[in-house]
């Protein structure tokens, strides 16, 4: 996680809002620093991370978070990290024949399907166990990145309608936070991605926004605090 | 495998790499696992010819095939990743690219993979630019060649008991060079084509009759290439599952003119295409094929003619590195003083950046390439481009 980052939005591993709907949003450059920040900012304040990665592989990840000071591989053999990795999937569910549901059960159908298999895997992941003690101290739901779930078939409704049963079930039920990235195609006319990142900006507590400059890149926020402080490029 | 030791909370600078690999008792230039090999890249160090680890982040590259293009990319073309070419107006200039990919993998002894739906796969090879070898480069050529099996049986009179150990890969691979040039006014020699192992995939042979809704979403054509394509990884190897075969080589997957109306798709033709998310999904799943298997590939495609430029977004989204050719014929920039010395604009839209927070991008952002009678060459503009 980056220190300035925190200091910016007031939150520290320990004392952080709980039940809100972090939009993350990057146009003209990759946003993904924000989704490392904020998987590593969460395992380390120590709780349930469900995090479904879509477009990179596990050790990917893994690497990128070991700079910053958490261990993935060990995160997940604890059970504190229940890792969803697309594209291993995706091969998986294309080529190699499959018995059981899978959460990505969409990428077999042929016209516009829904992500219902994949709330039911986040909610599995994420509910607490009927004992009811957890050493964790919220779930949280980290997805990277909700625009490729557009080029996969889905439309834009289908993706709000999923981003409805998270918030409904980790951010109110189980009064945990959500952290999602969307891509800004604004410039391409892509209407569907508009769509969704109209619709989730209205939902989010907080939106966090890279925009691409000539130099580095510079970071607005708005929600709490509507003051945009250009930074360069962090490492 | 390496210990989670904290690298100091914040602290990015690049130091920090050289402390991560340092733990696990071998040097920094070991490959990090980006293939899925049987236990996830151990500390083995691992050396196929043509490749090299990246001075970043030890991510393994290979070579496009143009030193100036590898440059520019950040060392070459990382292996498990998509470089996407946008072709120029008239496609006369990112043929050449695409040749010199496949060109330069048969000079290191890969695989080739060569798909197309306009020219057959054999015809493509034939047309590729000759090697500028000097005498080491030759001789190395050959060696890669010529020597693919070890001898196995030379009978050791002394050191009778090391003839029992298996066979390893000892010292440096053969081809110690990285990035070769071409002679584009001259044909590969028939010896080194015909030395070398490539599988073609062209369209026409492999289109059946039946036009039901396929079980797999996929528009029968792009469906039809993804089988061949993981299926060559699978039964040669690529994705590490035959533990057997002790030679690890790079597959290199070159896609022709993907999208186009060659391929049986409208995205070109039309803006409102009901199919689009058929060619995004090609995308996505090509990606997580390459993710688990030592292969690199490389599609050119008419991005000029997509009508819907959302669909232009959403590919570059799912490549991993995107460089975009602008051709000056035709266009008014073909008169402009500027522009007077050569033939196009290379914009290099984007780099991945994997395992890694940045990329090495480069600082001037002004490309141009033009095409000499035996040489491509990529130079910075001497002023800022117009635009």
């Amino acid at each position: 996680m980056f220190p300035e980052l925190n200091n910016l939005l007031g939150t520290t591993p320990d004392g952080t809002e709980q039940g809100k709907l972090t939009l993350l949003c990057d146009a003209k450059t990759d946003g993904s620093f924000l989704v490392h920040h904020f998987l590593s900012f969460y395992l380390k304040a120590n709780c349930k991370v469900c995090f479904v990665a879509l477009v990179q592989s596990f050790s990917h990840y893994n690497i990128v978070a070991q700079k910053l000071g958490v261990s993935l591989t060990a995160a997940r053999e604890q059970g504190q990290l229940v890792f969803l990795e697309g594209l291993k999937s995706s091969v998986d569910i294309f080529f190699h024949a499959q018995e059981e549901p899978h959460p990505l059960q969409f990428l077999r159908e042929a016209s516009a399907g829904n992500l219902q298999s994949l709330y039911q895997f986040v909610r599995d992941s994420l509910k607490p166990v009927d004992s009811g003690e957890t050493p964790w101290k919220f779930p949280v739901l980290l997805v990277d990145n909700l625009s490729v779930l557009l080029s996969l078939g889905l439309e834009a409704v289908a993706v709000l309608d999923f981003m409805q049963y998270c918030r409904a079930t980790v951010c109110c039920e189980l009064k945990g936070n959500v952290v999602a990235l969307v891509h800004d195609n604004r410039d391409a006319e892509d209407k569907e991605n508009g769509i969704l990142l109209n619709g989730l900006s209205h939902q989010s507590h907080l939106v966090l926004r890279a925009e691409g400059l000539a130099t580095g890149f510079c970071k607005d926020v708005h929600g709490q605090k509507s003051v945009p402080i250009p930074y360069d490029t962090f490492a | 495998m390496a210990a989670a030791a904290t690298c100091g909370a914040g602290v990015l600078s690049s130091g920090c790499v050289a402390s991560t690999a340092g733990r696990s008792s071998t040097t920094s230039f070991q490959r990090r696992s980006k293939a899925s090999g049987a236990d996830g890249g151990g500390p083995r160090l691992l050396s196929i010819a043509g490749t090299r680890p990246s001075v970043r982040n030890g991510q393994l590259l290979v070579s496009t095939g143009l030193p100036a293009l590898d440059q520019l990319l950040g060392g070459g073309l990382a292996v498990g990743t998509v470089l996407l070419i946008e072709e120029d107006k008239y496609s006369i200039y990112s043929p050449l690219l695409f040749k010199y990919f496949l060109a330069e993998g048969i000079v290191n002894g890969h695989t080739l993979l060569v798909a197309s739906a306009k020219e057959k796969p054999a015809d493509i090879l034939q047309e590729l630019p000759a090697p500028l070898l000097d005498d080491n480069g030759k001789k190395e050529l050959e060696d890669v060649h010529n020597s693919k099996t070890p001898e196995s049986d030379v009978n050791m009179k002394i050191a009778w008991r090391y003839q029992l150990q298996p066979k390893m890969q000892v010292g440096p691979v053969s081809s110690s060079r990285f990035g070769h040039y071409y002679d584009v006014s001259k044909r590969i020699p028939q010896e080194l084509l015909g030395s070398s192992k490539w599988h073609g995939f062209f369209l026409p042979e492999h289109i059946t009759s039946d036009l039901k809704g396929e079980p797999c979403s996929l528009s029968g054509d792009y469906m039809k290439l993804l089988q061949f394509i993981q299926n060559i990884i699978y039964t040669e190897g690529f994705d590490g599952s035959n533990p057997q075969k002790k030679q690890k080589n790079i597959l290199r997957i070159g896609i022709q003119n993907f999208g186009s109306p060659f391929w049986g798709d409208d995205i070109c033709c039309t803006e409102n295409s009901d199919n689009s998310h058929r060619l995004t999904k090609f995308f996505y799943v090509l990606r997580g094929l390459l993710r688990t298997s030592l292969s690199a590939c490389i599609i050119t495609m008419p991005t000029h003619l997509i009508q819907n430029k959302a669909i232009t977004a959403r590919v570059r989204n799912l490549s991993d590195t995107v460089v975009g050719l602008e051709s000056f014929i035709g266009s008014e920039k073909e008169t402009n003083s500027l522009y007077k010395d050569y033939h196009g604009l290379i914009h290099i839209r984007k780099i991945p950046r994997l395992n890694n927070l940045t990329c090495d991008e480069s600082d001037v952002k002004d490309l141009a390439f033009k095409l000499k009678r035996k040489l491509f060459t990529i130079e910075f503009l001497t002023e800022a481009a117009a635009h």
